[in-house]
């Protein structure tokens, strides 16, 4: 059984802004858990000669040239937003800083 | 207001330790991940494709020309370059990007393991020592609305820009660096600047700070002396200072830091590991962000893109590119302009040594070239407020030498050409015809005047005849003001001592 803990899951919900009832943090406790004993199953086939990838096709070196393509116009960014002011976004106060 | 310490004392006590982390803005056409153009202003959300909002379906696709830039940078610092570097995605909430993180490199950044040396204001070269330059993508403009200031405490809503996400950029991190001393400010500033000569040479960024272009974070500790024979004290606790937008701004903030920090030290109180925001305006620091789990990233590789493999051949393409570096470039000019060490600082203290090489490959002399720059140019650009560059052209500047080394100007008299090419009336040369004003080099009408001067001080023709040369002055000073100064002195002095005994008793 892997040794996901409680605070464990509390500290990853506060960076992903979601709020858990204390009943959902152990289900969600046991639930990851069980999620990472299912994917360390893949570590007992691989060797250490087999290196990690982030991908599952070996593709490498995929670029694009550097030629300006099709914008979108203000309308089309805008026109799935919340809220607007005609040219931006516009969103709720934010706490905090920029990073 | 903080309570600040007295620079020296400071230093007495506490060694400063610093660190830094300067963005570059990439000069693309395009943007890092999407074709959109690479261009921030404008109407706002204009120049942003899907990928830049990431719309669900979008794809990013890494630009090639943007990884030939990073690694051209990396082989500049002296960067060793990842035979294999990967992005990931740095999470983080915040709406400067739509997708809710930024595209960045983690554990596998392009170039690793430089350094840079540095040229101080006192000529002490120093060595800044790279710990990696990475690739990632800017974030968009935020203007805060409501409240009283305009800034994010009190504001009711924000309006989001996305023009400047995904503008490519290259971040670089130095290693801790020991042993600045009483250096600290001017080594960041001379560090930020040497960087900005690196991209400018290498034609990768615009690096105008003034734009953002070019961002430096300043990090600095202080450590506790301790006495000789006893182990050195554990590093202090950092403050990371922003918004430092010039590279005045650079020194004045590291110099605030080390003397607040050093207060607060002293008075047995502790540093709190934070975010700083520099105000150009008061020239002091506030606290921003304290540093705590907003700083857990999540960083995990980034599905949506594929691994950079740069191959041998292309780096080593990149590097026989690669133009001189700063460093070796400020020496050779040095000797070849046989400057002084003084006049050299100055010139690379006035950031005009570019101006100065095109002045020179202009036809001028290196020392009037060098004359011209530092002095009046510079004076008119700090009277006016803008930047030396802006007023006049290195070509206007060696024609206006040119018309100097050719006798049609006296130096008062090119002054007056330049205040007229800086204020837009043409070259030097329409300037000198549409305002008259050329050296008299007719000696009739200087005879003329000078004859009319000496009859009109008999006392000062009869002291020249007795041998009193030094009187001749009173008697140039008169012609000179009927020349308007337009006439050669020396050569009126000339004229004088010949006509003095010419004329008749």
């Amino acid at each position: 059984m892997s040794e996901i803990t409680q605070e464990q899951v509390t500290h990853l919900a506060s960076l992903a802004r979601i709020a858990l009832t204390p009943e959902e943090i152990v289900s969600l406790t046991s639930e990851l858990g069980s999620i990472m004993d299912h994917v360390a199953t893949v570590t007992e086939v691989a060797t250490p000669d087999v290196p990690a990838t982030s991908h599952p096709i070996p593709l490498q070196n995929v670029f694009r040239d550097d030629v300006v393509g099709q914008t979108l116009t203000a309308e089309e960014a805008l026109a799935g937003a919340p809220d607007h002011d005609g040219s931006r976004f516009r969103v709720t106060a934010i706490l905090g800083e920029e990073q | 207001m903080a309570k600040l310490m007295d620079y020296d004392r400071a230093l007495e006590l506490f060694e400063p330790v610093l660190g830094f982390e300067v963005h570059i803005e990439l000069s693309t056409k395009t943007k890092m991940f999407s074709d959109a153009p690479n261009y921030f202003g404008g109407e706002p959300n204009t120049n942003i494709t899907p990928v830049d909002l990431g719309l669900p379906g979008s794809l990013p696709v890494v630009n090639g020309q943007a990884v030939r830039y990073a690694i051209s940078l990396g082989l500049a610092l002296g960067c060793s370059i990842a035979p294999t570097s990967r992005f990931a995605r740095k999470n983080y909430f915040y709406p400067d990007l739509a997708k809710n993180y930024q595209i960045s490199q983690s554990d596998e950044p392009i170039a690793f393991a430089g350094s840079v040396e540095v040229e101080l204001p006192n000529g002490r070269l120093f060595t800044v020592p790279i710990e990696r330059a990475h690739m990632e993508e800017d974030a968009g403009k935020l203007t805060h609305v409501g409240g009283a200031t305009g800034r994010i405490q009190g504001a009711e809503y924000s309006l989001v820009d996305y023009n400047r996400a995904g503008v490519p950029l290259v971040e670089i991190v130095t290693d801790i660096i020991y042993g600045a001393e009483a250096d600290a400010p001017e080594l960041a500033k001379a560090y930020v600047s040497t960087i900005r000569d690196i991209v400018v040479g290498l034609g990768i960024s615009e690096a105008r700070m003034e734009r953002g272009n070019l961002r430096c974070d300043a990090n600095i500790s202080l450590r506790r002396r301790t006495p000789e024979g006893e182990p050195p004290a554990p590093l202090g606790t950092r403050t990371e200072t922003k918004n430092v937008n010039s590279l005045r701004s650079v020194e004045r903030a590291i110099r605030y830091e080390i003397q607040r920090q050093a207060a607060i030290l002293d008075d047995g109180g502790t540093i709190t590991q934070e975010t700083r925001h520099w105000h150009e305006d008061t020239g002091q620091t506030s606290a921003g962000r304290p540093k705590s789990d907003a700083d857990d990233y999540r960083y995990f590789p980034e599905p949506d893109l594929l691994p950079v493999v740069p191959s041998p051949e292309l780096i080593e393409e990149l590097r026989a590119a690669l133009p001189e570096a700063p460093a070796i470039r400020r020496r050779r000019l040095k000797a070849e302009w046989n400057f002084t060490d003084l006049e050299f600082q100055d010139l690379t203290n006035s950031g005009l040594v570019n101006e100065v090489v095109e002045t020179v490959a202009a036809g001028a002399a290196p020392a009037a070239a060098r004359k011209w720059w530092t002095g009046e140019i510079a004076r008119t650009a700090n009277a006016q407020g803008v930047d030396a560059t802006t007023l006049v052209t290195p070509l206007q500047v060696a024609q206006l030498v040119a018309l100097v080394d050719a006798g049609t100007l006296t130096d008062r008299l090119a002054r007056q050409v330049l205040e007229g090419v800086i204020a837009g009336e043409g070259t030097p040369q329409q300037v000198v015809d549409a305002r008259g004003l050329a050296v008299v080099s007719d000696d009739g009408a200087l005879i003329a005047a000078i004859d009319e001067a000496l009859q009109s001080q008999p006392d000062v023709l009869a002291k020249i005849r007795d041998g009193k040369v030094q009187a001749a002055g009173a008697v140039i000073g008169a012609v000179m003001k009927a020349m308007k100064g337009q006439a050669d002195a020396a050569r009126v002095r000339e004229l004088v001592l010949e006509r003095a005994t010419a004329l008749p008793e």
